[in-house]
């Protein structure tokens, strides 16, 4: 097993809620990292699923250093990267890149793609001296599969996935070694998001890159993934092998994010167990108290209110926090034979 | 009378007769956007139909015009930049594209009703839920302000808003995505359609909440007896839902089948690719078999068959001829010359020959 590049621990992200036109008072905080820790391996791809406004944006925010965090560590390479200044922070900002989501509204609409993929360069001179920039823009645009002839069009003049894979290009001028890709398909058609998919997994096997892999569709997670951790309500809930986590989740929303992934197989329909969860996903601003879940787990008991249960392995080899953690197969998502 | 090809027996029959008007048949729809940029032909020649108590899924990528045969079935369209060249929208086989005014009107709500893609665009941000589902009631039934009142929470309660009664004065900002899009259909139900199109009900929802929704869809449409069509591109849910599947393409249809056929084996390689394109949660692999190149820019659709650009087992007469939309038996219908090949020898999946062979068919 590869060693880690990037170790993160109790990472915390509040922001405040304030009100008051004149005199802004705090009236409480977003919640929205709040504990997060896992480790990132050199070459692998991290998954992170959850629902919408689970705070994967936050994360990936504060760890390419937009954000600055509450609370917490994260050493890259060793290094405390929130303590990182001067020639050290630029390294760093070399080194951890991002894909963004919106591949429509990601780009500058003014700059043409050669000066969206170039920028970089810019403000890293070092790393392509002038003369060379135009050819390495090329060769980049090559690299992701665009027509290099193309480097003097704008955004508009480019499909959904084109612009996705200049946003990739940009990501990898700098020669990274971890990107962070938000959501980098969610916006994409299907035909679209699988060559965009099999652009990412490509890249990672020749440039050696090491991925954290933010989505809320969880085909799309597994099919790139070694490792996915589960998060809910600013917690990572669940985090384990991809096999561990989609053959045998412990914890009841994983199970239930699971059971309610439509199998695109009208064979399996009624077959399969599917767990409805009722209720919407609590506010960020107040969790609840003892385990977040428990307003809408079916397993709920009376110390799920009053001790939160800790990220620990109980049962399946891989850590849940869940009280009541048991591996169950959700039928469906690990399909008996085909 | 028109015959069919039996892939079991090997051999054309004649087709069975239709014995009943179904609910809603849309046929051969012809519609183009003239803007500064070009005639964009957005539809060319739909056909499906829907009957009540089934669920039909229209499937496509992005712009493949989904949501504008639907706006040309509600009467809605944008016109201009819109023109609509010609075909039917035959409702229990009154053609509404010719009706009146005021029968059209009339039939939107009480016949046909439609969720939007986008709920709280749809939503009127200064009124009440609860206002503007009374509203309807108030002007289209006749219900006093009362009356009325308690019909939308009941409508409310019926999508399982919980505090109906409290929740009928809440603004659509103060709902949560998934109660947006449960007002919404609540809005669309009020006046007991006996068709339900619903666009992209669920696309910006979590998986949990759209569990929910679809769930919900599915116990109303039983419950009423109601046809709907369901907008979607996403592949799962409609193997979940859907009774049957119509796949678009550039404004076309180029396939038409029973979901567990299509499934089974696809008879357009269109439908073909998108099945192995498709990242699964209960099938992990490598490299996922992506369709080469973009769907067609509507204003320079190809020659002959429209997705002969990316189609691996495109021949030199794709080129050139378009493709009918050939009935196949079991009340299929494909878009592809080599429709009825492809059905006979089955889905690749099953084969590890014929993909190849479509492929080296391509290069010859
Ligand atoms: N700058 C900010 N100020 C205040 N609250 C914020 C800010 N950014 C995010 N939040 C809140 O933090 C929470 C987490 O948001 P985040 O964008 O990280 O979620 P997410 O998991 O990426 O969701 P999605 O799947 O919708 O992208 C949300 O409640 C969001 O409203
Ligand atoms: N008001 C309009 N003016 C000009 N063009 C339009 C208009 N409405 C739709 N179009 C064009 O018609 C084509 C089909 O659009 P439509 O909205 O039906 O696509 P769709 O299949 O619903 O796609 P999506 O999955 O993105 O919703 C697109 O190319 C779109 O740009
Ligand atoms: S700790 Fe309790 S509430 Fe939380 S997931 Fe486990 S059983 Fe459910
Ligand atoms: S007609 Fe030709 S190009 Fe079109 S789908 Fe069939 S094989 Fe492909
Ligand atoms: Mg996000
Ligand atoms: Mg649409």
């Amino acid at each position: 097993m590869n060693e880690p590049i990037l170790q993160v621990r109790d990472l915390v992200k509040h922001f405040p809620v304030r009100v008051g036109v004149l005199f802004k008072r705090t009236i409480g905080h977003v919640k929205a990292v709040d504990g997060v820790s896992f480790d990132l391996r050199k070459g692998e791809t991290l998954g992170i699923v959850g629902e919408s406004g689970c705070g994967k944006s936050t994360l990936a925010q504060v760890l390419i250093r937009l954000e600055p965090p509450t609370g917490g560590t994260a050493l890259f390479e060793g290094r405390d990267m929130f303590a990182l200044r001067g020639n050290d922070l630029r390294r760093l900002r070399r080194d951890v890149q991002i894909v963004l989501q919106d591949p429509y509204t990601s780009l500058n609409p003014r700059m043409t793609v050669g000066d969206i993929i170039g920028e970089p360069f810019e403000i890293h001179p070092e790393v392509a001296p002038k003369g060379s920039r135009e050819g390495k823009v090329r060769d980049l645009l090559d690299v992701v599969g665009l027509n290099p002839e193309h480097i003097n069009r704008y955004p508009h003049q480019f499909s959904g996935g084109q612009r996705q894979r200049i946003g990739i290009a940009r990501a990898l001028a700098l020669r990274p070694k971890v990107v962070i890709c938000d959501e980098p398909v969610s916006a994409l058609d299907v035909s679209i998001q699988a060559q965009v998919m099999n652009l990412l997994g490509e890249l990672q096997r020749d440039l050696g890159l090491s991925y954290v892999f933010i989505a809320h569709d969880l085909s799309v997670v597994r099919h790139l993934s070694d490792r996915v951790a589960v998060m809910y309500l600013g917690k990572v809930v669940e985090i384990g092998t991809a096999d561990e986590i989609y053959g045998q989740p412990s914890h009841p929303y994983t199970q239930a994010l699971l059971s309610a992934v439509p199998v695109p197989d009208p064979a399996l329909r009624g077959r399969r167990e599917v767990i409805r969860l009722t209720g919407d996903v609590p506010s960020p601003v107040d969790p609840p108290s003892g385990c977040r879940f428990r307003t809408r787990c079916w397993k709920a008991q009376d110390v799920c209110a009053e001790e939160e249960p800790e990220l620990i392995t109980r049962v399946a080899g891989h850590p849940s926090a869940c009280h009541f953690a048991e591996a169950h197969v959700v039928v469906g998502a690990e399909r008996e034979n085909s | 009378m028109s015959t069919v090809y039996d892939g079991e027996r090997g051999e054309f029959v004649a087709e069975p007769a239709a014995d009943t008007v179904p609910l809603l048949a849309v046929k051969d729809l012809r519609v183009e956007f003239r803007t500064n940029d070009g005639v964009a032909k957005v539809l060319n020649g739909v056909s499906y139909h829907v009957d009540a108590g089934e669920t039909l899924a229209v499937l496509g990528e992005s712009g493949s015009g989904k949501s504008v045969t639907a706006q040309t079935i509600m009467g809605i369209l944008d016109m201009p930049p819109a023109v609509v060249l010609g075909g039917e929208v035959l409702f229990h086989g009154e053609d509404l594209l010719s009706a009146k005014p005021a029968r059209r009107m009339q039939v939107r709500g009480e016949g046909i009703a439609m969720i939007f893609q986008d709920a709280l665009s749809a939503l009127n941000p200064v009124f009440t839920v609860g206002f503007q589902i009374a509203e309807q009631l108030r002007v289209r039934r006749g219900l006093s302000r009362a009356e009325a009142r308690k019909g939308a929470i009941d409508l409310l309660d019926l999508v399982r808003i919980p505090h109906a009664k409290q929740r009928v004065r809440s603004y659509p900002h103060e709902f949560s995505g998934g109660m947006r899009q449960r007002a919404m259909i609540a809005m669309s139900l009020a006046l007991d359609p006996e068709l339900l199109i619903a666009d992209e009900p669920t696309t910006a929802l979590d998986v949990t909440v759209q569990a929910q929704i679809m769930d919900l869809l599915r116990d109303i449409q039983r419950e009423r007896d109601m046809g709907l069509i369901l907008i979607t591109h996403d592949l799962g849910v409609v193997a979940e839902v859907a009774d049957r599947i119509a796949v678009m393409y550039a404004g076309r249809i180029v396939e038409q089948a029973d979901v567990y056929a299509l499934f089974r084996g696809p008879a357009h390689p269109y439908t073909e690719a998108l099945l192995q394109s498709l990242p699964r949660l209960d099938l992990k692999g490598q490299d996922l078999k992506a369709i080469k190149g973009l769907p067609p820019s509507l204003t320079r659709i190809p020659p002959g068959c429209p997705f002969h650009p990316r189609c691996p087992r495109a021949v030199d007469r794709c080129h050139q001829e378009v493709p009918d939309f050939h009935p196949l038996p079991g009340d299929r219908h494909s878009a592809c010359h080599f429709a009825h090949e492809m059905l006979v020898s089955g889905y690749p999946g099953s084969n590890p020959d014929k993909h190849s062979r479509g492929l080296s068919r391509g290069d010859a």
